[in-house]
């Protein structure tokens, strides 16, 4: 009888597990092919000679002190801008998921505007705000684009919503009722926060912090534009090597020291998220939500509303005001016409361009991203599999540059010669996103009972039957944010595109780009044009998933 | 009084939750609000607790009006439906989290958790997860959580909603013993009427919130105020009748009534007890419909002709077979006029 039982148990164990081996298939060879290649191709062509390998490279360039500068400089502005994007956007993730008022739907979309932004845009309106002949100088002769603060600041405005999002969408969920018990038990609603909702949120906070982290570790457009020649990241002087000065061997080692501190700080992320998840009882968040009481929550609610309009809303009003700084919308009629110097093509196509190739992106990171949270959902998995967690953040944390230069010299010949097609754009912009899908998804998909799987199964669900019938209407928002994210991280990819997309068939921020290179006043114009094009895009995909979030939400 | 609630009256979208209710629970007293679900009773233990702010009236412990005064200073124990332990802390972590808000020292702390999970009869359970607990199990951590920091006043929410009827049935005994030698004042609320009249010195009955009935649970159990009590409290032998002097015309035909009863238009409440079975040529004719054991006694349904059923309570050796024609007559000890 036991053994019977025990010989059960083993099998169904083992076919689990060969269940997660197949989940992860797809994933590990989408990875294979489209990461380790490339990374492997550009990698190659840096460090070897020759059939040999030359590694004393790594430390000569380390030993480099403007080199070195630049490292020190990396990490200290990502250090300060993820603090500081901590300290700005938790208040707001709070109001997001637990206070009600009108207009918090399309506020939502709008604190997720930045974020799809292209970083030279991004760049660009806080030259427009913060630099010489930018608002604050008009207004008070204060200019910061010569100090830190305006990367800092730059780095707050993109990534609020990354905190937002993925430490709200965790928030909604959580039962107040928590929170109720220790305030019965005299705590303050502060001392309550801190012991019982903070610990519950680790999870959402580290996956957020370390996002944080890595874009700004990563951060490219932004101190390209904001650093000037005082600071320099890591991926500023890959591409410095990469495109000005032609040194491919000193920008595949900078790639490698990126990838072995990235690599690190994944390794760290992994085993903490481990240790701090527990099964969350996770509730409808419609019902979390209340309408503000007392005086401090209405001042966090207007402190949190007066901040969104400062840092995120203002920028993008003077990128509007720029872009209109013109009689006649010339600087939107001028985007229409051919004149053949920029682009081949005129450059409002670019729009076209830019949806086909997010939605196929998006379609690519949900399906590829879906698959591997879902084989990673079990905690007590092997090591092969949290190895796994941790090398689909890698393509966030190696630069964006290294991938499109990647796809460039390694998917343009035998055997895999893909340079021709369209395909390869929404590929690179896919593997950018995947990181993306599965940090949302897998902290809502771990915190699901474990019982209520067992529960379908008991009642005859096929594993594919138990995630589609108790883990996917539990994550249905998740997914959809994940989505959501995938598509806006297409949209305004900017790195990796930028060497792969075709002269004839650019996407907005490469056209963007390609405008702020050229001098000229129409040229400037036209760019702040399509990146309020690009903006209003952004807005009007989102708010649609917006709408998609509550209908769906209504429904469970 | 421990506590008052004056005109309290809580709305939700303009509808009231909690309409005008009074109510007071003296020291050392358990009181019971019973009632279905959706009658109010929860958001009464949220409003006192100060997790629902009240709309109208007040809340007074202690004779000191509590508006403006936080969840947190008031002193109260709530043990939630759910039991909401936390579960990142273990047993003795959640036990002691009262403590810790209420700055005891460490020391003290461990001593008093033990002390509590040995009166909750988990002695030696501090180290263990929550996740690893059964039901009655969390049911007593919750209740040991609640009761460290010593509360003025312990409110329970449907306090053994979720368990097994042998250890709901242990756990009420057990719960009112520990209550009565502590001397706790309890505020409970329950849509399980044994669980209300084992535990409650005093029962609330509410309805669609307001407070139909508030009396000890003999005085609710013998003379409901009304056809709604009745019917919540499993009476079904509920007819509207004409009452003149110690006779009620019903559906039924002639019931006998106590001496002394109100007159005129009425509701008439007759026990299972007072329905007593005779033999087919005499009093009421009626089919019986079903039989249901009862332990002690028999349920029998009983359908007369042209009329509302009753339901009979008697002996086994007494009790018809289904299909079976029975005669009936009323048993005026067992009859109530209500209103």
């Amino acid at each position: 009888m036991d053994l019977a039982r025990t010989e059960v148990t083993g099998r169904a164990a083992r076919a689990g597990n060969a269940a997660r081996l197949g989940l992860m298939a797809v994933p590990v060879a989408f990875f294979a092919v489209f990461f380790a290649y490339p990374v492997a191709a550009i990698v190659a062509r840096g460090l070897g000679s020759d059939g040999g390998w030359r590694f004393g490279r790594l430390w000569d360039v380390a030993a480099q002190s403007d080199i070195r500068h630049v490292l020190w400089f990396t990490t200290w502005q990502a250090l300060a801008s993820t603090a500081l994007t901590l300290l700005v956007a938790l208040p707001a993730a709070y109001v997001f998921a637990r206070l009600e008022f009108p207009g918090k739907q399309v506020l939502r979309a709008v604190v997720t505007v930045p974020f799809v932004l292209p970083t030279v845009v991004v760049g660009t309106a806080f030259l427009a705000l913060v630099g010489r002949g930018g608002l604050l100088d008009d207004l008070w002769g204060v200019r910061l684009d010569t100090t830190v603060w305006a990367i800092l600041l730059a780095h707050v405005f993109f990534n609020y919503a990354v905190v937002v999002r993925t430490v709200g969408g965790l928030w909604s969920q959580l039962d107040p009722r928590q929170e109720e018990a220790a305030r019965m038990l005299g705590a303050s609603r502060l001392t309550a926060w801190r012991t019982v909702t903070l610990p519950a949120l680790g999870p959402a906070v580290a996956a957020a912090t370390l996002m944080v982290f890595l874009f700004t570790f990563t951060s490219f457009g932004v101190v390209q534009i904001l650093g000037g020649p005082t600071f320099s990241t890591l991926e500023v002087e890959i591409y410095r090597q990469t495109s000005e000065i032609f040194d491919l061997s000193t920008a595949a080692v900078l790639t490698i020291v990126q990838f072995l501190a990235v690599g690190a700080i994944l390794a760290v992320h992994a085993r903490t998220v481990r240790r701090r998840e527990s099964a969350l009882r996770l509730v409808d968040a419609s019902v979390t939500a209340r309408r503000p009481r007392g005086a401090g929550q209405w001042a966090l609610l207007a402190g949190v509303l007066g901040t969104i309009a400062v840092l995120l809303v203002l920028p993008l009003a003077v990128l509007a005001q720029r872009s209109l700084d013109a009689p006649g919308f010339a600087y939107y009629r001028a985007l229409t016409s051919d004149d053949g110097n920029v682009f081949l093509v005129p450059p409002i196509d670019a729009i076209g361009n830019s949806l086909e190739y997010a939605v196929t992106a998006t379609a690519i990171a949900v399906a590829v991203g879906g698959l591997a949270a879902a084989s990673l959902t079990r905690r007590d998995a092997g090591r092969l599999v949290r190895g796994f967690d941790a090398l689909l953040m890698l393509p966030l944390g190696v630069s964006a540059v290294t991938v499109g230069f990647g796809f460039l010299i390694a998917l343009d010949e035998p055997p895999l010669d893909l340079r021709g097609t369209w395909i390869l754009v929404p590929l690179a912009q896919a593997l950018v996103g995947i990181p993306f899908v599965v940090r949302t998804m897998l902290p809502v998909l771990r915190a699901v009972d474990q019982r209520l799987r067992e529960a379908a199964a008991v009642l005859g669900a096929s594993p594919w039957r138990v995630w589609r019938e108790v883990d996917l209407p539990m994550v249905w928002r998740a997914l959809l944010v994940a989505a959501g994210f995938a598509f806006a991280v297409s949209l305004g990819e900017f790195g990796a595109t930028v060497f792969i997309a075709r002269p004839d068939n650019p996407t907005l921020p490469v056209a963007v780009a390609r405008l702020l290179g050229r001098a000229g006043e129409l040229n400037y114009g036209q760019a702040m044009a399509l990146s309020t094009i690009l903006m209003v895009v952004c807005v009007v995909a989102l708010l649609v998933l917006e709408r998609l979030r509550t209908d769906r939400t209504g429904e469970l | 009084m421990l506590l008052e609630l004056e005109r309290a009256t809580v709305r939700f979208g303009g509808r009231p939750v909690l309409d005008a209710v009074d109510l007071s629970v003296a020291e050392h007293e358990v009181v019971c609000v019973l009632g279905p679900s959706g009658s109010g009773k929860s958001t009464l233990l949220r409003a006192v607790a100060g997790l629902q702010p009240l709309d109208a009236g007040r809340v007074l412990l202690d004779g000191r009006d509590q508006a403006g005064v936080p969840a947190h200073k008031r002193e109260l124990g709530l043990m939630f439906q759910d039991h909401q332990l936390f579960p990142q802390r273990d047993v003795g972590g959640n036990v002691a989290f009262g403590l810790r808000m209420h700055g005891m020292p460490r020391i003290r702390q461990g001593e008093r958790v033990a002390e509590l999970l040995e009166l909750v009869g988990l002695p030696g359970a501090a180290g263990r997860a929550v996740a690893a607990l059964s039901g009655g199990e969390q049911q007593r951590v919750a209740l040991a959580r609640a009761l460290a920091p010593r509360p003025r006043l312990l409110m329970l929410d449907e306090p053994l909603g979720q368990l097994d009827r042998s250890l709901r049935e242990r756990l009420v005994v057990e719960l009112r013993e520990l209550f009565g030698r502590l001397g706790t004042t309890v505020l409970a609320v329950t849509h399980d009427q044994g669980e209300a009249f084992a535990l409650a010195d005093r029962v609330v009955v509410m309805r669609d919130g307001r407070i139909a009935q508030s009396g000890t649970p003999l005085e609710v159990w013998q003379r409901p105020a009304d056809a709604f009590v009745a019917r919540f409290l499993g009476f079904d032998n509920v007819v509207e009748a004409t009452v003149t002097e110690e006779a009620a015309v019903t559906p039924w035909g002639k019931v006998p009534v106590p001496s002394g009863s109100a007159q005129g238009a009425r509701t008439l409440l007759v026990r299972p007890a007072g329905v007593r079975l005779v033999g087919a040529d005499e009093g009421l004719r009626c089919t019986v419909t079903a039989r249901t054991f009862r332990g002690t006694h028999v349920a029998v349904h009983l359908q007369p002709e042209g009329a509302p059923r009753l339901e009979a309570a008697c002996t086994l050796r007494d009790a018809p077979e289904v299909g079976g024609v029975v005669g009936v007559s009323f048993d005026a000890a067992e009859t109530v006029v209500l209103d």
